[in-house]
Parts: C-alpha cells; sequence; structure tokens
C-alpha cells in the first residue's frame, strides 16, 4: 500500500508530513520514557524485524502469497510509541533506498501505516483486553480483533486523504467501497497472522508482550521435591482496575450504538465494486527459493501484486470504517491515560529511590 | 558478514555525484521530487525536461541504463494501477484502439505514471551513488532527531542479521520436511515469526549492554561531520533550481 509520488497532491502532502512529524515527535518522547535510554538500539532491533516480516511470505492458494504490514503487530508486541518509530524508520528507509513509496509521499504513508494502524490497534487491544478476563486466550482473540480493524481502518485514513487531495476525481464512495473491501480481506490475513505471532510470544516470553502485563504465570520454587510460590516480587497491583470497570458498560453501548448507526447508515451509501481493487496490489509475489541470489535483496520480495478481488457490500464497509474512527478516539484516551498512570507510577519509584 | 558492507543498491563510483555531501543531495532529491508533484499534469513537456535533467544527473554519476531501469520495476504494481484508471473515471469518454476510455482517466494515469516514475527514479539515483552510512549522516545533519538516525542507523545494521537469521529458520523448517502451501502451514509461520522476535529483542538487549559497558550514555560519539561549503551546496542546487524553473514555466505556459 506504499503510496507513490505523484497519487496525493502537494498540499496535502506535506500536511500529512506536519501530521507525521507531530505524531513521530510525540512518540519520540514516549518511548524514551518507555525504554529510557536503551530506546535506540531496541527500536531498532524491532524495526529489523519487522522489515525482515514484511519480506517473509504467507502462501495464501493457487501461488499467491501476501506479507505481514506489521503495525498491529508491533504495537502489541513493543507499544505504541516504540511501534510508531520503528514504523516510520523502516517506511522512511524503503522510501530513501529502495523507492518503495514517494518521497513526498513519506508524510502520507507514515500517517496512513505507521500512525493509524498502531493507534487503532493499540487501542482496541488495550480495550478488548481490559474487557475481556486476563488470560493468554483473551490476549490472543484482543491481537486479533485488533490487526483485523487496523488495515481497513488505514485504508479508510488513505480514503480520507485522497478524498482531500486525490490527483484524480474518482468517485469517493467507490474508492471507500474499493479500498475498505480490500482491505477487509488483507486485513483478516494480518489478524490471523497477528494473533498466532502473539501467541506464540506470549507463549515463550509473556513479559515482552507490552500491552498486556502481568500474564506470565507466577514463579515456583521446588522446595522438598514440592512446588512452592515464591515470595511475592515487589511490584504492586495495578491501582486502575476500579475505573475501568465503572465505565465498561459505558463503552459497550457506545460501540454497539456505533455499529448499529454505521451498518444502518451505510445502507444508503453506495456500494459498487470496480477495478481499483488493485490498489492492494502491494502484496509481493512468492519467491519459491529464498537462497537465490536476487533474495538477498529486499527488493526481491516486491513485485506484481495478485489481485485480489472483494465485492463487499456498503454495510460491512460503513461498520468498519465508522468503528475504526470510534477506536482512533479510544486509542488517544488509553494512550493519555496510560502516561497519566506513568507518570504517578515514576514518581512513585522516585520516592522509594 | 562475507559479503561487502555497501547495500545492495549502492554502484560504487568517483563521480561528482558521488562525492556531493549526502545531505545537500538528500536535500535536493527532496526539492526535486516537490517541485515535481505540484507541475500542472497538463504541461506534458515539462516532465520529458525533468526525466532529461534526471538523465543528465544518471550520466554525471556514470550510472547505465539498464541499471537504473531496472531498479524502476518496484514501480510495476502502480503502473498496473494507473492503468486501470481510464476504465473507472468517469467523464468525457474517448475512443483508443477501439476501446472507450475517459479523458480526466487518462489524464490521471499519466499524473501517477510521470510522477511516480520521476520520483522512483530519484531515489533510486540517490540510492545508487550515496553509501547508506553517508544518508544517515546527511540525515543526522538534516536535523532529524539524533534518536531517529540513531534508531534507523541500528536497523540498518541488523538488518541483514535479522534477515539472515530468518533465513536460517527457513533452512531449518525445510530441512525438517517443512513445506509452506497454504494457510494451514501459517501457524508454524507465525510461531517463527513469534520466535524471531524474541531473539531481534534479546538482541537488542545485548547491544544494549555491550553499548553500556564500553560507556554508552544515551548519546552516539559523534566521529565525523558531514559538511559542505557554498560551491557543493549550489552544485547540488542545480536539480532543483532547474526543475523550478521548468515547474513555473509549465504553470504561466
Amino acid at each position: 500500500m506504499h503510496v507513490p509520488d505523484g497519487f496525493i497532491d502537494a498540499p496535502v502532502s506535506v500536511a500529512a508530513g506536519v501530521l507525521a512529524a507531530g505524531a513521530v515527535a510525540v512518540s519520540l518522547r514516549g518511548a524514551r520514557r518507555e525504554l529510557d535510554e536503551r530506546t535506540a538500539p531496541l527500536a531498532g532491533l524491532v524495526a529489523a524485524f519487522i522489515f525482515a516480516v514484511q519480506m517473509l511470505n504467507f502462501p495464501v492458494a493457487a501461488g499467491t502469497s501476501g506479507h505481514l504490514m506489521g503495525g498491529a503487530l508491533a504495537a502489541i508486541l513493543v507499544g505504541p510509541y516504540t511501534a510508531v518509530l520503528c514504523l516510520s524508520v523502516v517506511l522512511l528507509m524503503q522510501g530513501i533506498f529502495f523507492a518503495d513509496g514517494g518521497l513526498t509521499a513519506l508524510g502520507v504513508n507514515i500517517t496512513v501505516m505507521g500512525v493509524v494502524t498502531v493507534v487503532v490497534a493499540y487501542g482496541l487491544f488495550r480495550l478488548l483486553t481490559g474487557l475481556l478476563p486476563r488470560t493468554r486466550r483473551s490476549a490472543t482473540a484482543s491481537a486479533f480483533v485488533a490487526a483485523l480493524v487496523s488495515v481497513p481502518a488505514s485504508a479508510a485514513v488513505f480514503t480520507l486523504l485522497y478524498w482531500i487531495g486525490g490527483t484524480t476525481d474518482i468517485p469517493i464512495g467507490k474508492v471507500f467501497t474499493a479500498m475498505v473491501g480490500v482491505h477487509v480481506l488483507i486485513g483478516i490475513g494480518e489478524a490471523v497472522i497477528t494473533a498466532l505471532t502473539v501467541g506464540a510470544v506470549l507463549a515463550v516470553r509473556p513479559d515482552l508482550v507490552h500491552g498486556v502485563q502481568g500474564l506470565a504465570a507466577p514463579l515456583k520454587l521446588r522446595v522438598d521435591g514440592e512446588l512452592v510460590d515464591a515470595p511475592a516480587a515487589t511490584r504492586e497491583p495495578e491501582p486502575a482496575a476500579a475505573p475501568a470497570r465503572s465505565t465498561r458498560g459505558f463503552w459497550i453501548t457506545g460501540l454497539v450504538s456505533a455499529f448499529l448507526l454505521a451498518g444502518f447508515v451505510s445502507f444508503y451509501a453506495s456500494a459498487n465494486p470496480d477495478g481499483l481493487e488493485r490498489v492492494a496490489a502491494d502484496q509481493g509475489i512468492d519467491e519459491k527459493v529464498e537462497e537465490h541470489g536476487a533474495a538477498d535483496s529486499p527488493l526481491a520480495d516486491y513485485g506484481v501484486g495478485d489481485i485480489a478481488n472483494a465485492r463487499l457490500s456498503g454495510g460491512l464497509a460503513g461498520v468498519i470504517g465508522v468503528s475504526g474512527t470510534v477506536v482512533v478516539g479510544t486509542g488517544i484516551f488509553w494512550a493519555v491515560r496510560r502516561r497519566k498512570e506513568e507518570s504517578t507510577e515514576a514518581s512513585r519509584d522516585h520516592e522509594n529511590v | 558478514m562475507g559479503a561487502g558492507h555497501a547495500h545492495k543498491l549502492y554502484r560504487h563510483g568517483h563521480s561528482p555525484v558521488h562525492r556531493l555531501p549526502p545531505h545537500c543531495k538528500l536535500a535536493a532529491v527532496f526539492g526535486f521530487v516537490l517541485v515535481v508533484v505540484s507541475t500542472p499534469r497538463e504541461a506534458v513537456w515539462a516532465f520529458g525536461l525533468y526525466a532529461a535533467l534526471l538523465a543528465a544527473v544518471a550520466a554525471a554519476a556514470r550510472i547505465p541504463v539498464g541499471f537504473l531501469l531496472k531498479r524502476l520495476v518496484i514501480e510495476v504494481p502502480f503502473v498496473a494501477f494507473a492503468l486501470l484508471m481510464p476504465f473507472v473515471v468517469p467523464g468525457e469518454q474517448t475512443t483508443l484502439l477501439g476501446v472507450s476510455v475517459s479523458v480526466p482517466g487518462l489524464w490521471g494515469a499519466w499524473n501517477v505514471l510521470a510522477k511516480a516514475t520521476l520520483g522512483v527514479a530519484a531515489s533510486v539515483l540517490l540510492a545508487s551513488t550515496t553509501e547508506l552510512r553517508a544518508v544517515l549522516l546527511g540525515l543526522q545533519r538534516l536535523k532529524l532527531p539524533p534518536l531517529l538516525v540513531q534508531i534507523a542507523s541500528f536497523m540498518i545494521r541488523y538488518g541483514d542479521v535479522i534477515t539472515d537469521e530468518m533465513r536460517r529458520m527457513s533452512i531449518a523448517r525445510r530441512s525438517r520436511g517443512f513445506e509452506a502451501r497454504g494457510v494451514r502451514q501459517w501457524g508454524v509461520l507465525a510461531t517463527s515469526m513469534g520466535a524471531l522476535f524474541i531473539r531481534s529483542y534479546e538482541r537488542g538487549e545485548r547491544v544494549h549492554l555491550a553499548m553500556v559497558s564500553r560507556g554508552y550514555a544515551g548519546t552516539m560519539p559523534v566521529i565525523d561531520e558531514a559538511t559542505a561549503d557554498r560551491t557543493q551546496w549550489a552544485y547540488a542546487a542545480t536539480l532543483p533550481v532547474l526543475a523550478l524553473a521548468i515547474c513555473l514555466l509549465g504553470w504561466t505556459l
């Protein structure tokens, strides 16, 4: 989905660039708080991981295959700030070295693929893990939903940018239906892989999954052949449980009404699928043998995409688009709340020291 | 690290373009692409002149045409998209080779094709005449936040390491008889991705500890600074300034 030069006009590109720069600035500050001086090496290695993951092909059927975009995965594994930084760096490097995505469209690309996917996925993930019981399975399920929604949400934001500053007058309803329709399909793949990957990491190193804390099995000591609970760690339980419960009903009502409204209203929206489905052509072609000489180059993975053909009713598209918007707001809310909690925790730590 | 330390897209050389300071080149390419994007699509001749400008830069950098064209393949997905435009955009219809296509659609396709191709060509020229490390230095010089530059440099340094790790995992899978054929194999692939993440993250922790033990305190020491004098800036500015002149002509004519 890397947007090339000339797709979005110059003023909107510049505006998106400013927006992306702002998001990166916020993330720089946030990541430094999350990782302190470990930021550079850790975020760098995670960026390298995302870069590698985008080259791993997942076969779909009949010789076609796709790859992960990684926004939701990064957000859940390393937290929103670090994820935005990693994705921005990956996009910047892809733009400069591999000419993948135009340089003037860098702001659009970072906004759509970095910021929106991360904010939507992380917000939704935190919301769901807050609502569901704290188990590994519900964390995996939340990762599935978060990734599923994040992809069409970014497509919807791209459509918005295209509506404001697109260089060709394609009816915006068509663009929206095609983009969101295709990306719902892509999102399903992304969701399955993200959930499986998060599940795999949770099984081995639950402490490395940023989005859920406290899922690690309690430490046991074997004393005289019997398993005994180890002395409790000094970490205090999270105090955020009480206010979260009080807003739960509000959240559920809000979500349900948003879905109903979107599904109902969009019956009146136009639903004309068309050739634009090719927008999804970012999916890499399959390279069978990875030791092939050209496989060394990350370019090897890029090529003619397979054409996904989707016909999706306007109702579903509307549901996803609007819920994406809801989730953006939720994401901001969660980010702000997290920051508050962190600052109080940080001050408490400071007192202890 | 048996392979060279230069990246695959870099083409070693000693041309005037290679010698330019990286931040001048970066600024020039950004300026050029921005000017190209703001050019009206009706000025078809202007895009021809832009292409001629890039060809002149390629000639000065002694980049063979074949090398450049091979790199342009990255664009193919969007060519496919642009070719669809004449058929989906509503508006005045015309016949081309016996097929009915829309005029605004043709203009739109031309617009995306021309601008995207010029943008890709400019990036390819930049990447093939500038080393990775130099680009990072240039970005730092252009006041990109130092932390972002550090992240980028770690990503580039360890990108090959992580990719190789992924390839070794793939070899290990296949030597045990695994073959990714369809959706049913996704579980195995996702598990290896999870393992790859853990390995990358733990490698990051080790790298950080190694850095701390060598005196790292949050900032990287600046070993060499990219500097440019006025003539070098002027030389680099030739491309965007000429492009800007063409663009202004395109708006007035």
